[in-house]
């Protein structure tokens, strides 16, 4: 680790990275990102306060679902599955953002860093 | 005690004692004293986000509260969890790709200046302090209950162990105890949840229907309502949970223990469905303390209704589940503290003594030395801070951990991974707005001033009527970034253009 100054010198030269961000690959990455996480996001943080609104100013919740169950319940779990499938689903999104930046990386690699 | 019990407690502190031998053996650089080397796998950091995680607030306290009120007490297990879509969508990737071993290192990867790693570093220790202060004085308590020894013994005992950990096997040790934790709480939870179905008859609905006989609540007991009655305060409550986890230190510094962005991402999976499961069986803890305890008797043991998952366990499968349950209660604390001191370590020796007074030029050997100084420090101020500590309200102080992480990190981590124009300014006073509109809110709210006296700390009308500030604190400390770096305008692109590059693709 005592030649931690030295290897931060190489990797200033390694990569130009206001010429990486500027390609159409990595703006296109950005943009395959933004399109999922945003409304993604905006739809699970709504779903998830949506319940203490629910329940704090109604009692809408508070009538039976399925048996002794109540639709509260159903919809505290009904958070716990999205939760469950929100996360499986990104890792699957993500593999493909791991292959677009893997591409633009080894592409920048092989071109000329000159330019 | 029993004999079975001591006997469990013995063999939980020889496991964690030999790992740590084993873990200082492979201790000796910085990175792997802070960060384990970066060579954890996805599954084992899983494990180890939820073995720091699921603290004896989780354990102990939401069983307890779903025991006393029913589904109010669920309300935690519900922000605890979605919490990690959060971490998991925003936050655990660019992390890792920018920090090395702090949210300070990440904040400086753009903002390469002394003044925004020293308020990053503030609001660090600012969060561990606390947490930790939470932690001990409930550990405490707990452990005076299940071993019958005086508050101050219990407290020194674990302050003792945590410092053992975190000194000789850092990180190694450390991520080895919270994995022993996690595997050894999901076991006596599943174990205990599994008996409470059995009595009724395999079927949820029967638990339900009955439920609503079995407790003095009657058919409240499933509905919301019992405990929050205040709308605001619920949401704002809500807010801290699923925001704050994102911004908790002990919790991000686990991201640097794996070696890229992709495990990263894989530990949080793990830790989802870790922390996932646990949260959905808390119903079956509660439900079953509620019915086989009773609330009665569970607040007589502790009004808080700390005791009730022990208790359960004793109604369910006598003194040997009973002192298993507390062992497990024992390793979790243990487990959760030993994150706390090592991230509070980290915030002293390699922000403020590392980058800040030494400039970074600090040889590997000094590094070590700092870190282990800051180990030891950071322990003896918490054990002493949770000595005149012991008759507070902790309460408060965990809620307060997540809002000062919701209010004064998480709007700095967003702006920088995803605003352009954000700058150092901006930084700074984002991060201090956050802090001290969580804190000042706080210190004026019903958690501190309440007219009746003994129910808080100073007796008095509360200036600020909710007690968690995390509705007002958060969009404060994202308000405050707004205007510092609108005030400030001016911004790097060009850092910028890199700093986004390497959030999104982890080249270095």
């Amino acid at each position: 680790m005592d030649n931690l100054a030295k290897e931060g010198a190489s990797q200033q030269n390694k990569y130009d990275f206001e010429k990486i961000a500027s390609t159409p690959e990595f703006k296109q990455l950005m943009k395959a990102k933004k399109k999922f996480l945003v409304p993604v996001s905006a739809v699970f943080l709504f779903l998830y306060f949506l319940l203490p609104i629910l329940t704090s100013y109604s009692t809408i919740l508070n009538t039976p679902a399925i048996g002794a169950i109540s639709w509260t319940w159903v919809y505290s779990l009904s958070l716990f599955i999205m939760t469950w499938v929100l996360c499986m689903v990104y890792v699957k999104r993500a593999a493909r953002y791991d292959k677009m930046a893997e591409a633009l990386i080894e592409k920048y690699n092989q071109g000329d860093k000159s330019l | 005690m029993s004999g079975v019990g001591l006997l469990l407690f013995v063999l939980i502190v020889g496991l964690t004692l030999v790992i740590t031998y084993w873990a200082a053996k492979r201790t000796k650089t910085a990175s792997e004293f802070y960060t384990a080397g970066g060579g954890l796998t996805g599954w084992q950091n899983g494990l180890a986000i939820a073995g720091d995680y699921l603290s004896a607030a989780s354990f102990l306290g939401i069983a307890g509260a779903i025991a006393l009120n029913g589904f109010d007490g669920f309300f935690y297990s519900i922000g605890y969890l979605v919490a990690y879509l959060v971490v998991l969508y925003i936050v655990a990737e660019p992390l890792r790709n920018l920090g090395k071993y702090t949210i300070a290192d990440m904040i400086t990867a753009r903002f390469d200046q002394k003044k925004v790693r020293a308020v990053a570093a503030l609001s660090t220790i600012t969060i561990v302090i606390f947490y930790m202060i939470a932690q001990l004085v409930g550990a405490g308590a707990l452990i005076q209950l299940l071993l019958g020894i005086d508050y101050w013994v219990a407290v020194l005992l674990v302050g003792v162990m945590m410092t053992t950990y975190v000194l000789f096997g850092g990180m190694t040790a450390t991520s080895w105890v919270q994995i022993t934790k996690a595997v050894l709480l999901m076991i006596g939870t599943v174990v205990i949840s599994f008996l409470v179905l059995a009595k009724f008859n395999f079927s949820i609905f029967t638990m339900f229907s009955e439920m609503k006989t079995l407790t003095p609540l009657g058919e409240d007991y499933l509905n919301p309502g019992v405990k929050y009655k205040v709308p605001l305060d619920t949401i704002s409550m809500m807010a801290a949970l699923v925001l704050g986890t994102a911004g908790l230190p002990h919790i991000l510094m686990r991201f640097f223990t794996v070696k890229d962005a992709k495990t990263a991402r894989s530990s949080v999976v793990t830790a989802t469905w870790v922390v996932g499961i646990f949260y959905i069986l808390t119903i079956f803890l509660g439900f079953g303390a509620a019915a086989f305890v009773g609330s009665e008797d569970i607040i007589a043991a502790n009004a808080a209704g700390n005791m009730a998952a022990p208790l359960l366990a004793k109604a369910l499968g006598g003194d040997f589940l009973m002192s298993f349950v507390s062992a497990v209660a024992f390793a979790t604390i243990l487990a959760v503290v030993a994150g706390l001191v090592l991230s509070g370590a980290s915030a002293f020796a390699h922000d403020i003594y590392g980058q800040i007074i030494k400039k970074g030029q600090i040889t590997e050997k000094q590094q070590m030395l700092a870190a282990r100084y800051a180990s030891i420090s950071v322990s003896i101020l918490s054990i002493i801070l949770a000595l005149f500590a012991q008759k507070m309200n902790v309460a408060f102080l965990v809620s307060l951990a997540f809002c000062v992480a919701a209010s004064a990190n998480l709007p700095v981590i967003l702006y920088t991974i995803y605003w352009k124009k954000f700058n150092t300014a901006g930084a700074v006073t984002g991060m201090l707005t956050g802090l001290f509109t969580a804190l000042v809110l706080v210190a004026i709210s019903p958690n501190v001033l309440n007219p009746v006296a003994g129910a808080a700390i100073l007796v008095g009308d509360p200036i600020f009527p909710l007690t968690n500030p995390a509705i007002v604190s958060i969009p404060a400390g994202f308000i405050g970034a707004y205007i510092g770096t609108v005030v400030a305008n001016r911004h790097n692109e060009k850092k910028y253009a890199e700093v986004m590059v390497k959030a999104n693709t982890g080249v270095k």
